[in-house]
């Protein structure tokens, strides 16, 4: 584990709150102003919540992260579920196939600054997103 | 987790806390149903302001608890919801759209005296 990440397994809505916690607490040392954090904050839910729906358990790590002469937060939501058969679809508006809102993925886009996604069918999927110190 | 529900009048102000897990929100939905039902309320006032984080779940929660108050013949009202959890709401495309929101209790108890006094 790298020095000021924080790594919290997703099993259960419980674990939803404990990540969102560590998030908000780990953005406030990084310095974020308030409004910020609670961006954070919710984008984590909503990762936190597609790992427990989808494919019931995985991991969310956060991360202090540099790139030049900012300091920023990153959130990796993984897990070994069925995988997302149309990454496109799933960012788009609207879209959900397990009854929800759906829109997580576009929502969490938008409280980010950065945003990755890696899903292979059968294999799980990964979201890397970053939130950069204004 | 216990949420405390206040009765004043014909009112019921439930006060939600911070750190809500699924099952917590859920229960209260059902929780506050049932006493509006046992009290006979015409109003719900539902108290946000301790919320720190309202996702697509909590959101979804307090959009069925007004629908199914309304159902009942009662007014519900959010009150409390703050700048920043608003604006992450929006971002998430959460509008509460078809919901009563007001700045704060004082500003829910009145909106709800107001929509009283109609039905009178």
């Amino acid at each position: 584990m790298l020095d000021g990440e924080i790594q919290v397994a997703i099993n259960s809505d419980q674990d939803i709150i404990l990540a969102r916690q560590k998030g908000r607490a780990l953005a406030a040392e990084i310095g974020f102003a308030a409004c910020d954090a609670t961006l954070i904050a919710t984008a984590i839910s909503e990762l936190a919540r597609n790992i427990v729906s989808y494919a019931r358990k995985g991991e969310i790590t956060l991360q202090r992260v540099n790139g030049g002469n900012r300091q920023g937060l990153a959130i990796i939501a993984s897990d070994q579920g069925p995988g997302i058969p149309d990454v496109p679809q799933a960012l788009r508006d609207g879209f959900s196939t397990s009854g929800s809102l759906g829109m997580g993925l576009p929502g969490v886009r938008r409280l980010m600054d950065e945003f990755e996604i890696t899903s292979q069918l059968g294999r799980g999927t990964t979201v890397v997103t970053k939130k950069w110190k204004q | 987790m216990e949420v405390p529900i206040l009765k004043q009048g014909d009112v019921l102000i439930a006060t939600f806390q911070a750190a809500l897990s699924d099952d917590d929100l859920s229960q209260l939905r059902s929780g506050l149903v049932q006493q509006v039902v046992r009290f006979r309320s015409h109003g719900v006032i539902v108290d946000v302001t301790a919320m720190d984080v309202l996702d697509s779940f909590a959101s979804r929660t307090l959009r069925e608890i007004a629908h199914m108050i309304r159902l009942r013949g009662a007014e519900t009202v959010i009150v409390g919801i703050q700048p920043e959890v608003a604006f992450a709401m929006v971002q998430l495309g959460l509008t509460l759209e078809g919901v009563a929101t007001a700045l704060d209790l004082e500003e829910g108890l009145s909106y709800l005296n107001q929509k009283f006094e109609k039905m009178h």
